[in-house]
């Protein structure tokens, strides 16, 4: 395997890592509501700026994160009860432009509350390149990959074995009967607001030493891990967490081999491609409907 | 001599045989019904018949014509005009307005015509909504000739989809459970209207629950089971079919119950 | 009443027409021209979008795609070629049309979510290749671009575009309410009241689909070509995923399968961030705010909203 294909593919699962956290939020709410929250790449900034800001003032690293993926919590909170909650049985069209009016909001307050500037954070275990294969390597990047595979594994046995996860889970297959059998749904609905966001928080404090962090990050990071869960398959977590792996590698293979300038057009294409041939995704279910 | 013929038709789901293996003709001018229990393949059918659903296996020939695999709207073009169990009407438009909407294949309006709104639409337009008004009196809606769709009953809202339907011009009229839903007293004016236009020469296919609505209208009697044909006839033949019974009719539905031969 | 000497049908736009005429007594300089001319413009492509999104039922997120492939195409055919203004906005409208022939097929047979992404991924696919490609198109920069003749008369000053665009709106308008009330508009409204239902009904869903987007697309980049030349100058910030939210958040705002609400909604919300560079710090957030609050209390837009306030419920004429 030669070294620069071997970098391009570190760098790819690197991205493709944060992708994949933030096509999970997509999903998870997406399960819970059949809303598509286009706010959820501002989850990603509030939660790298807000660390930044922390630990600007002095907080120690591990506190600020904890901190700041409890404010994206919140947010997420206060998102399905001022903006879904209201909007509930609304057309597709109509609960879009919500979710991105939020997002618009959300970065207007950002703007407000920082700056419009970019800040880096510190990385986790210092900035000296590893070598690995002849491919060099961020240590950063590492933390990034095992920390989403860590919450790839936390989040396997919260919907596996814990009663919130199933009643999430049972509530995305069929409302009424979670309803029937005693599933406060009102709460499985904040509960995967908050879990979406706090998911994105995390992708946004990970990602934000390697690529710094600014108050509309959020942008492009929410219409990829968009992308990435359609790709995956919307509604599916394993599609989400593929999809967004995928995405990442052959967007670092198309950016290395093809052309840098043209990458974010390249993820796109792909997307298109996946709609077009396969809209159930790769791991999506293949449905028809009933007349 | 038979308008619609089905050869082996079959369709499958995902491995699931929703219908297989059916093979009838309809003759024109009749009243020809399909019965059986929920989940038999009923309204499966009746998508297949208007190309709804893409047969698996098989072939539906209208008057010589192969239709398999077309998209709906050619299946409509050529003759075949339906209503739906669950009413898919447009809400969102007048009730005229929905009714007219049937009359689209017969308009030829060009888009410039429509862009620039020449006189000869606006002509076409006045010639349209008179004959669909009359459809609706036709039906029974006189009443509703100027309300909009989401203000009138239900009765009467199954009664617009089969006005709609009208407005193409069939050859071959499906409904699919038109009496359902409907109280005796609606019941009846559905069975006045189909008799209305089994009179009139259409040829009329019912998918429909009510027996005695069935066995009062039909001449012939199509009955599935599991997605297969049970029995095919006359009413007289199907109800006392010892098969039909057994799976669907019961002994209360034969009529006289000392004679069904075989009956519990 | 004078009310009486216009046929109803007429009266919408007959009102938008004398609005258009009597506007410029109150537009006291050039500021307010500019204004008026950018409302114009986006009004143009709203009510074309709105014949997709609100009679269709369709979405699009990347309609900015289309303005700006009409603006950049114009530019770039007037600048770099040297061709005759007119006939290069009817190329580039035709290309346009061209390539939303071509894409709408595959893009409209998605639904819902799936098409929003699409049309999303199409409208920054196109924005990233205009921003790239800086040789053709001056990049991030944007290019200049020379004015619109007519007859070897430059058109020029706000003055003069004033009535240009109101123009160009009033047939954009006359030719959307004609559709919508022909059996064409009929079929439109009938696929998004029940697409099922209209095909058994003998509605190719389909094509007609096809040819509403494609309507829509030509809307966009006649507008898009207009705003180019009346600005003389067109930059990739015109093209972006943000601005095609802003075009399908003034259709939605304004009232969706209503055509004044179009143009209402584009007057509304092109004027409000004007209005709030007062607040400058704060727009975001208020346009954020109005967009969500708007759909959470007027899902169905503000003219169908306002017209149940106030008329009572008469059954269709």
């Amino acid at each position: 395997m030669s070294a620069q294909f071997l970098q391009f593919l570190l760098a790819g699962l690197t991205i493709g890592a944060i992708y994949a956290l933030v096509a999970l939020g997509f999903s998870i709410i997406y399960n819970a509501s059949q809303v598509i929250n286009f706010a959820q790449g501002e989850f990603v900034m509030i939660g790298g700026m807000t660390t930044v800001s922390l630990t600007a003032i002095g907080w120690p690293l591990p506190f600020a994160m904890v901190a700041a993926v409890l404010v994206a919590t919140l947010v997420g909170f206060a998102l399905e009860k001022f903006a879904v909650e209201p909007a509930r049985g609304a057309s597709v069209v109509t609960l879009i432009i919500i979710t991105i009016g939020a997002s618009i909001l959300l970065r207007g307050l950002a703007t407000l509350v920082w700056d419009k500037n970019f800040h880096p954070l510190k990385a986790f275990s210092g900035e000296a390149p590893l070598q690995i294969g002849g491919a060099t390597l961020v240590p950063q990047s590492l933390w990034v990959m095992g920390i989403t595979l860590v919450v790839v594994l936390l989040l396997t046995w919260f919907f596996g074995r814990t009663l919130l996860g199933k009643a999430l889970l049972a509530t995305s297959h069929n409302r009424l009967a979670a309803q029937l059998v005693g599933i406060n749904v009102r709460h499985v609905l904040l509960a995967s607001f908050g879990l979406s966001a706090a998911l994105g928080a995390v992708a946004g404090i990970l990602i934000a030493p390697i690529t710094f962090t600014s108050w509309d990050v959020g942008v492009m990071l929410g219409l990829k891990g968009f992308a990435a869960a359609i790709l995956g398959g919307l509604g599916s977590g394993p599609g989400a967490v593929l999809g967004g792996v995928a995405l990442g590698v052959i967007e670092a293979m198309g950016a290395g081999y093809l052309s840098s300038a043209y990458k974010d057009v390249i993820a796109f294409v792909i997307i298109l491609a996946v709609l077009f041939f396969l809209p159930s995704g790769l791991l999506g279910k293949r449905s028809t409907d009933r007349v | 001599m038979s308008l619609l013929r089905v050869e082996r038709l079959g369709k499958e789901f995902g491995g699931v045989r929703a219908v297989a293996d059916l093979d009838f003709a309809i003759p024109g001018g009749t009243v020809f019904s399909i019965i059986g229990p929920n989940g038999a393949g009923k309204t499966t059918l009746l998508n297949l018949l208007t190309g709804v659903y893409v047969p698996s296996t098989g072939r539906i020939v209208l008057e010589e014509r192969d239709l398999t695999g077309r998209a709906p709207y050619e299946f409509a073009a050529c003759g075949i005009a339906r209503t739906f169990q669950n009413l898919q009407l447009f809400f969102n438009m007048s009730a005229l307005d929905n009714v007219m909407v049937g009359r689209y294949l017969h308009e030829h309006c060009s888009l410039p015509a429509a862009l620039l709104r020449l006189p000869s639409l606006a002509r076409a337009e006045r010639a349209a909504r008179a004959e669909c008004e009359e459809l609706m009196r036709f039906v029974g809606l006189a009443p509703y000739v100027a309300a909009s769709s989401d203000a009138m009953p239900y009765g009467a809202l199954k009664r617009l989809e089969i006005a709609r339907a009208l407005a193409t011009r069939p050859r071959l009229l499906l409904l699919d459970e038109p009496a359902a839903g409907l109280n005796p007293t609606e019941t009846l004016e559905i069975d006045a209207l189909i008799s209305k236009l089994a009179k009139s020469g259409m040829t009329v296919v019912l998918v429909e629950h009510n027996m005695r609505l069935v066995m009062g209208v039909s001449d012939h009697i199509l009955v599935l089971d599991y997605g297969r044909q049970l029995a095919e006839g006359t009413a007289e033949t199907v109800r006392r079919d010892p098969k039909v019974i057994e799976a669907y009719l019961g002994t209360g539905a034969a009529g006289d119950t000392a004679a069904a031969p075989g009956a519990r | 009443m004078l009310a009486h000497l216009v046929p109803r049908r007429s009266r919408g736009l007959a009102a938008l027409a004398l609005t258009v005429l009597a506007l410029p007594l109150v537009l006291l300089n050039n500021y307010y021209y500019e204004v008026a001319i950018l409302v114009g413009l986006n009004a143009i492509v709203c009510v074309g979008l709105n014949l997709l999104i609100g009679y269709a039922g369709q979405i699009s997120l990347g309609h900015a795609g289309f303005f700006g492939l009409g603006a950049y195409a114009s530019a770039i055919l007037t600048a770099r070629y040297g061709w005759p203004p007119l006939t290069a906005m009817l190329a580039a409208t035709a290309g346009v049309a061209a390539l939303a022939w071509l894409i709408g097929r595959p893009i409209l047979r998605l639904r819902g979510h799936y098409l929003a992404m699409a049309t999303l991924g199409m409208g920054i696919i196109i924005s990233i290749v205009i921003a790239t490609e800086d040789r053709l198109t001056g990049g991030p920069d944007g290019m200049s671009v020379p004015p619109l003749t007519l007859f070897g008369f430059a058109l020029a000053g706000e003055r003069l575009w004033y009535w240009v665009v109101g123009g160009a709106l009033l047939v954009a308008v006359w030719l959307a309410l004609n559709l919508v009330d022909s059996p064409h508009g009929r079929a439109l409204r009938a696929l998004h009241g029940s697409e099922i239902g209209a095909e058994v009904a003998g509605i190719d869903s389909a094509s007609h689909k096809l040819r509403v987007f494609v309507i829509s697309a030509v809307y966009a980049a006649i507008a898009g070509s207009l705003a180019a030349h009346y600005a003389g100058f067109i930059t990739p910030a015109k093209v972006t995923f943000f601005h095609s939210i802003e075009l399908v958040t003034m259709v939605v705002f304004g009232g969706m399968a209503s055509t004044f609400g179009a143009v209402v909604g584009a007057a509304v919300l092109t004027t409000l961030p004007q209005a709030l560079t007062v607040f400058k710090e704060y727009e975001m957030v208020v346009f954020g705010a109005v967009m969500m609050l708007t759909m959470i209390f007027m899902p169905n837009g503000l003219v169908p909203t306002l017209a149940a306030r106030f008329t009572s419920r008469r059954p269709a004429p």
